[in-house]
């Protein structure tokens, strides 16, 4: 996977030496009377993965999208690479990389075009964007379909094609809404196999999902917002350790004697009726208690994940 | 002060436009068709089957054919159609289904640069089809030069005014199936009834002067009047209402289509 471009310059260097990547201070954004995205204030650094969590409708992409100067911020300050986006928002443009939620390939032009053709948009000379566009299809192992069609084209090598087009102006900022999602294991490890690599080559990004393996595995920080505010922010491991600690067990249909035992104990637990779910550290004396007293089978110990983080925090309501 | 991709329209726009004719070449061999077979569809029914029942009639004191009478307003109507459904249904396409506009807009490029070039790549349609359909219904003597050749920057002209109207429609309409509701109360009324195939003076008074705020009329007033060299300064009337329609619509159209795509 060559992608030599992507080693930062000297002259990128020196244009990235901000002190952060994107600096959010109180964004905010209505439509109307709904309160989309409600005072979130948060800053990315140079070369990290920061990732912005929460369940549908929690202000996620409204977030991303003030961030790369698609929707006007109805309140706060947003500045990217230093630059105020309400002023500068073209410069910005010129060097950022944005995967939309929905796959906007064009249709009308072949693989190799949609990436030509994007390049044109950031006024990349015709050699250039195509020795940039040929590369990329290397690297996102497509370069044997470049006359295809689009729509020939399976999820998966849809996806990592606007990926590939996020990255035709060789960008110091990815931004990625949503990355993986509609997509089989196989397609996702594909993706985060190149994000992997466009890290370890010193790429910022900025990511929004609902997945916690893919957080878990992607963001060196993150968020979780909910209604449009940041619950908790951190990193995964640590918010892991201190909202719900290091293990968990799971009981399935618990008596209402373990249901006393837990309560008498204080340990942190969540009772859901069919379902007990304790937290805590040390984990395995209270699991041995457990198991030997109060239930021979649907009892589970288990490392907790950032999954129980967002359940915690969020809730377990629907939200659609 | 302006956010959301939005600020003065820069070359840039090019790229854009560069973009459709990039499709455009792709797919060149089914969208230069109709510019050539229709005139000539239409030369044949009126030219052998209607003009025997019409005969010759009056134009600006000369005696003409019917087919010389409305082979120039097939060309103003073949303008009116190439902007309009380019900046309609394939605008619309290329918005709504497409998504095309929110993927260019995580560019440097400015909303008023995709509308304007939309508009531009409705008249570079209605030009290309013009040159096209010139060159068949010059072959039949029926276009008198060089006036003729002043229907070449006409087509821009009347492209831009209905690819502008054509794009304020686009940022209107909810569902695509709602373009036959202009279709049916503007462009077909304008279509029968702008000069095109009989002259306006056959109409009662009243129904003459509402057919002058018919853009077409202006339009078919102008190629008739170049394809026929025949000059005056009338022209100057309907060129300005043309540029009127062009500066009105326009910035209603990029209105329209920000209030649309700018959340």
């Amino acid at each position: 996977m060559g992608l030599e471009g992507l080693e930062l310059s000297k002259e990128r260097r020196k244009a990235l030496a901000v002190q952060y990547v994107v600096e959010a201070e109180g964004l905010s954004k209505s439509f109307g009377k709904l309160v989309a995205v409600d005072g979130i204030s948060f800053r990315v650094r140079p070369g990290e993965c920061f990732g912005i969590l929460g369940p549908n409708g929690a202000g996620k992409t409204s977030t991303i999208r003030m961030v790369y100067g698609f929707s006007p911020m109805t309140a706060g300050s947003l500045r990217v690479f230093g630059f105020d986006i309400t002023r500068e928002w073209r410069a910005i443009k010129a060097r950022i990389g944005v995967c939309q939620q929905d796959n906007n390939l064009d249709p009308d032009l072949t693989v190799q075009q949609n990436l030509e053709v994007f390049a044109r948009y950031f006024d990349i000379a015709k050699k250039a964007a195509r020795e940039r566009a040929e590369e990329l299809l290397t690297f996102i192992s497509l370069d044997h379909r470049n006359d295809a069609k689009v729509t020939e084209l399976s999820g998966g090598m849809m996806r990592r094609l606007v990926l590939a087009r996020a990255l035709i102006n060789n960008p110091d900022l990815l931004i990625l809404d949503e990355p993986t999602t509609g997509l089989d294991p196989q397609s996702r490890h594909q993706v985060w196999e190149r994000l992997d690599a466009l890290k370890s080559k010193g790429l910022s990004s900025l990511l929004t999902t609902h997945y916690m393996d893919e957080a878990s595995r992607l963001c060196d920080r993150l968020v979780i917002i909910d209604h449009g505010r940041i619950l908790v922010q951190g990193k995964p491991v640590d918010l892991i350790n201190e909202y719900v600690g290091q293990n968990v067990i799971e009981v399935a249909e618990p008596s209402r004697e373990l249901a006393a035992f837990v309560h008498a104990e204080g340990v942190r637990h969540e009772d859901l009726g069919h379902r007990l779910i304790i937290y805590g550290e040390e984990s395995d004396k209270l699991f041995q208690a457990i198991t030997g007293e109060y239930c021979d089978e649907g009892c589970v110990l288990r490392m907790a994940t950032l999954e129980d983080v967002f359940l915690k925090l969020t809730g377990r309501g629907l939200r659609e | 002060m302006s956010a959301g991709a939005s600020g003065p329209i820069s070359k840039r726009f090019i790229r854009v436009w560069q973009r459709n004719l990039t499709v455009y070449q792709r797919l060149w061999k089914v969208t230069f068709l109709p510019p050539l077979l229709e005139p000539l569809f239409y030369l044949v029914a009126f030219g052998v089957g209607l003009s025997v029942l019409v005969g010759d009639l009056q134009y600006q004191g000369f005696t003409v054919s019917y087919v010389a009478f409305i082979a120039p307003a097939l060309i103003a109507v073949n303008i009116m159609y190439n902007a309009f459904f380019e900046n309609t249904y394939a605008s619309f396409v290329r918005m709504y289904y497409q998504k095309t506009f929110d993927a260019m807009m995580a560019t440097p490029l400015s909303l008023e640069e995709i509308m304007t070039a939309e508009i531009i790549w409705g008249a570079t349609r209605a030009v290309m089809a013009t040159v096209i359909m010139q060159t068949v219904i010059s072959y039949f003597g029926l276009i008198q030069y060089p006036g003729g050749l002043l229907v070449i920057p006409l087509a821009f002209l009347g492209g831009i005014a209905f690819g502008a109207i054509a794009l304020f429609f686009t940022g209107t309409v909810d569902a695509i199936e709602m373009f036959s509701l202009p279709i049916f109360l503007f462009i077909t009324p304008m279509f029968l009834f702008g000069g095109t195939f009989f002259p306006l003076e056959n109409l009662p008074l009243w129904a003459q002067k509402v057919a002058f705020i018919f853009p077409l009329t202006h339009l078919v007033h102008l190629t008739r009047a170049f394809c026929f060299n025949a000059m005056d300064y009338s022209l100057l009337w309907s060129v300005a209402y043309l540029v009127a329609f062009c500066v009105v619509f326009s910035p209603l159209a990029i209105y329209k289509m920000r209030r649309r795509l700018i959340k």
